[in-house]
């Protein structure tokens, strides 16, 4: 059932996802040196020890609306304009403290995900007309805390993901009737394992220092769906084998409490998109030439800033800023993820409705700047055809959830 | 709950700012204009590259891709009206006459794979042909592209009567549109009182004399087209004189237009694909014959020798690709004096038939184009050569091997387009095409070098680039493979047709100070791969 919801709408670079908790989401997605909510489990699991009470559950949902157009003014003009479903990322902590110094917990996130879907047939459609990426995040933690100063914690994590990719199989095949050759491929159900690892130091009174690190996992497709339409006998329905990288992050950060009303948090992120160097398929059927996609991809950053101010006992308000910059190289720009460095601006607050339930609003305006961009290393007959264009894309991401507290 | 509602304020607000908008917005910046033309009622005439025939065959795809119904979709942009075209039934192409196939007018080609992932043009035969010619359509249609017209068949009353279509006399593709029997093209196409024009006519005048391979006449010197066979070149004067009365037609009222004149023949795939040495020693059917082939061959070119044409001589080489045997109608016919000659090696009947078959042979040279129509018959056994010989009392084994096409039979005079032959092409062509330019001059019209276009294309080939230099398309005149031209070899593919309309629009805005865009060639289909196929 979960995997229905999981339709999630990359918005931060590549297909990375930045909706793992609603108080981080409205602090600039800041959280590695917060300690707030059981949302930890995700940002920094080494900080679950140090939530006050015996069981903290943190749970919720976004909305995705995002939309990325294009446009080129060559041969007359040319627009086109994504009409992609509404992700819904979701996200599930759960903290139980067996004792002073030792917490354990459960966390099931979905960090990484992309739907994009463009009008079938349209000017890129050679190189994708629609995509569907989710990946859910399973991971039990453990949370120890070696002393006031310091705690360590992680976990393995367990990654089920699809992926669901449509496209044109080039500018020019068509059925008799017109109609054009395209290709599906579909898997779903990929298993991969991978594991995450932090600290929190407490070197002073109201400061914190984090530091999280989520491995790299590598989805192996084997044995997905390739499903021809309008194409060439040829092109007989086939199963191919493809992996997709979900690229580490290192996340260091602080934290400080500048008095009972403020705090303010600080996140870097470090992401190793320099893993995806190419999308390559591998058709089983020999009579299907093997497709390979360069991408090309570099690590990139992010900096995150987040301000929380406790307004009244039952209300905390939240703001933050994030700049994300695009692991896209120049002439690696594929709409199939059409990122460039955007900036977010979020904002949210957390009501208690009683002394254990809250309810954690939040949203996010993500901006990206329009840029003129391609991708060339699409090739007719070995001569470079650069798709190029000028893209426009912005994402509005509300989300509610909540926090329990026991 | 104050703020709950606040936070779906702003949440209501952020669904409408959610959609990206561009600083500069094509749709609303570019305007484009048509000038000093007017494009509301546009009227394409020609033969079968107007209509959007391709693939031997017209079918509907073929026709949405015309180079007209492209143009009209640019046009559109700049006051451009309705372009109706008269739509075929399928996009299998074949002919109906009264519910029964229609002579030769066959489904279209589609590339086809065998097992082993050969290619190869064939029949479509995926479904049967559903176009009834004597279903007749209600006009007008803006094209007007008539397949297999000459420039003269513009003005034929009765050319799309149906009544004459059988006998040959009238066209069944201008029959399932024309306005009545008696109606001619040209008549109906002025009787829509078109605003702009375009006129791509004269490829047949000489094409249907160089696919034949030179077995028509060339009516140079004869005024009355009516006299002409099917595979005649038309007399220059004729074609000139009638171009003339129908631009003038065309213009009457005021229509602004464009003139497309007609490419060389030697430049499309039709006969550029077969070389003219094609015969290649390792070739396990021809490979072994070389031997005896070369030897057979040594007694006749001692006599060749001796008759003073050493020039005719034959042979085939070990080592590399051998020129095909053929029969040069320009030769003159040494048979009788062949046959004196081996006479004194042979005896009087061998003698007599090696003199008849070999009395106007040559091996074929770079000088020469083999159509692309000779492909299924290059190397094989020539069945009507076959029961001659064996009715002159050769066996079977023998007359079989005197029988192969462009091997021991000299292809014959429609399976080779000789330097002659083209000559004489060429010739009319350039005629045709001063005739256009002159008219287009005259009328200060919009005129368009689809000649040079496709001597380009034929030999450097063309990069499409858009405003930067960027490469949009390539395009080659290869026989399959180059984007440019369909399977028949001879019309053009939907990404040649966005070619032409490109060159069409420039010239437009050059001439009228029109502003209209260019299509993206390289979005267009090339050949179509099927195999449903028999």
């Amino acid at each position: 059932m979960v995997f229905a919801m999981a339709g999630t709408m990359a918005y931060a670079g590549g297909y990375r996802v930045s909706t793992q908790g609603h108080r981080a989401l409205a602090m600039g997605h800041t959280g590695v040196a917060v300690v707030n909510s059981a949302e930890l489990g995700f940002f920094n699991p080494a900080g679950l020890v140090f939530l006050e009470n015996r069981l903290t559950i943190s749970a919720g949902a976004s909305a995705v609306f995002s939309d990325v157009a294009w446009q080129t003014q060559e041969f007359g003009g040319a627009a086109a304009r994504t009409d992609s479903p509404v992700g819904t990322p979701f996200y599930f902590n759960v903290a139980y403290k067996l004792n002073e110094n030792l917490s354990v917990g459960l966390s099931v996130t979905t960090p990484y995900g992309s739907a994009v879907e463009w009008e079938n047939d349209w000017a890129g459609s050679h190189l994708v007309n629609n995509i569907d990426l989710q990946a859910i995040y399973f991971q039990p933690l453990v949370s120890y805390k070696i002393s006031e100063m310091i705690s360590v914690g992680g976990g393995p994590i367990m990654v089920i993901g699809g992926v669901n990719f449509n496209r044109n199989l080039n500018r020019t095949l068509t059925d008799i009737e017109g109609n054009r050759a395209n290709v599906t491929v579909d898997a779903s159900g990929v298993t991969e394992w991978g594991w995450s690892a932090s600290a929190m130091i407490n070197p002073i009174e109201n400061l914190r220092i984090g530091v999280n690190y989520r491995s790299e996992i590598i989805m192996n497709a084997e044995g997905g769906q390739a499903t021809f339409e309008n194409a060439p006998v040829t092109f007989q329905n086939t199963t191919f084998n493809a992996s997709l990288p979900l690229p580490a992050e290192l996340t260091v950060g602080l934290s400080y409490e500048l008095n009972d009303q403020w705090l303010f948090a600080f996140d870097y992120n470090r992401n190793y998109w320099g893993v995806y160097e190419s999308l390559d398929l591998e058709f089983a059927d020999p009579n299907i030439p093997d497709s390979e996609n360069p991408r090309n991809y570099k690590d990139s950053n992010i900096w995150r800033f987040g301000a929380q101010f406790t307004a009244t006992d039952r209300l905390t308000l939240r703001a933050g800023y994030y700049y994300d910059e695009s692991p896209v190289q120049e002439g690696y720009f594929a709409p199939e993820t059409p990122r460039n460095d955007s900036m977010g601006f979020t904002g949210g607050f957390s009501i208690d409705v009683t002394s254990r339930l809250a309810i954690d609003a939040s949203f996010a305006f993500v901006r990206f700047s329009e840029v003129d961009a391609s991708y060339d290393y699409y090739e007719e007959d070995g001569v470079s055809i650069p798709f190029w264009g000028t893209y426009k894309s912005s994402a509005f991401i509300p989300g509610i959830g909540v926090t329990y507290k026991l | 709950m104050k703020n709950y509602i606040k936070y779906i304020g702003i949440v209501a607000l952020g669904l409408v700012a959610c959609e990206p908008e561009f600083e500069n917005p094509i749709n609303e910046e570019q305007t484009y204009s048509s000038g000093e033309a007017d494009f509301s009622n546009y009227v394409a005439l020609g033969n079968s590259l107007t209509a959007g025939y391709a693939d031997n065959a017209l079918y509907i795809t073929g026709q949405e891709y015309s180079y007209p119904n492209i143009l009209s979709q640019q046009f559109a942009k700049a006051g451009g009206g309705e372009f109706v075209q008269p739509l075929m039934a399928d996009d299998a192409g074949g002919l109906l006459f009264n519910g029964e196939p229609f002579q030769n007018y066959t489904n279209r080609r589609v590339l086809a794979f065998d097992a082993q992932g050969n290619p190869s043009p064939r029949v479509y035969t995926g479904r049967q042909p559903t176009t009834e010619i004597t279903n007749t359509l209600t006009g007008p249609f803006n094209n007007m592209g008539v397949p297999g017209a000459k420039i003269f068949h513009l003005g034929f009353q009765g050319y799309g009567n149906l009544a004459g279509v059988e006998a040959g006399l009238a066209n069944p593709y201008f029959a399932r549109f024309a306005s009545s029997p008696s109606a001619n093209v040209i008549g109906d196409a002025v009787a829509q009182d078109p605003t702009f024009f375009s006129l791509w006519i004269g490829n047949n005048d000489v094409l249907s004399y160089a696919t034949s391979g030179g077995t028509g006449v060339d009516q140079t010197g004869v005024m009355d087209p009516t006299t002409y066979g099917p595979n005649d070149i038309t007399d220059p004067t004729v074609f000139a004189g009638t171009y003339s009365r129908l631009v003038d037609a065309l213009v009457l009222n005021g229509a602004e237009g464009v003139l497309i004149n007609i490419p060389d023949v030697t430049d499309i795939p039709f006969f550029t694909y077969i070389p003219y040495a094609p015969l290649s020693p390792t070739n396990p059917d021809f490979g072994p014959m070389i031997p005896v082939l070369n030897e057979t061959y040594g007694q006749l070119n001692a006599a060749f020798q001796f008759l003073g044409v050493p020039e005719r001589s034959i042979e085939f080489s070990e080592t590399g690709a051998s020129a095909l045997v053929i029969r040069d109608e320009s030769l003159t016919d040494l048979s009788q004096q062949l046959t004196q000659v081996l006479m004194t090696e042979m005896d009087a009947a061998t003698a007599a038939l090696y003199g008849s078959q070999f009395g106007q042979a040559r091996q074929a040279n770079e000088g020469d184009l083999i159509p692309l129509t000779s492909s299924g018959a290059l190397g094989t056994v020539n069945q009507q050569r076959l029961q001659q010989l064996m009715s002159a009392g050769l066996s079977q084994e023998t007359a079989g091997r005197l029988a192969i096409n462009g091997v021991t039979y000299p292809l014959e005079d429609r399976y080779v387009l000789t330097a002659a032959e083209q000559e004489v092409i060429a010739t009319a062509t350039r005629a045709y095409n001063e005739a256009i330019q002159r008219e287009a001059q005259e009328n200060d019209l919009a005129f368009v070098d689809a000649n040079s276009l496709l001597s380009t294309l034929s030999t450097a080939g063309i990069v499409v680039e858009d405003s930067r230099g960027r490469t949009a398309a390539r395009l080659t005149s290869q026989y399959v493979t180059g984007g440019a031209f369909s399977l028949d070899g001879v019309h053009l593919t939907p990404r040649g047709n966005a070619l032409i309309a490109n060159e069409i629009i420039e010239q437009i805005n050059e001439v009228y100070s029109a502003n209209l865009p260019r299509v993206n060639v390289g979005y267009y289909p090339a050949v179509t791969i099927n195999n449903e196929v028999d």
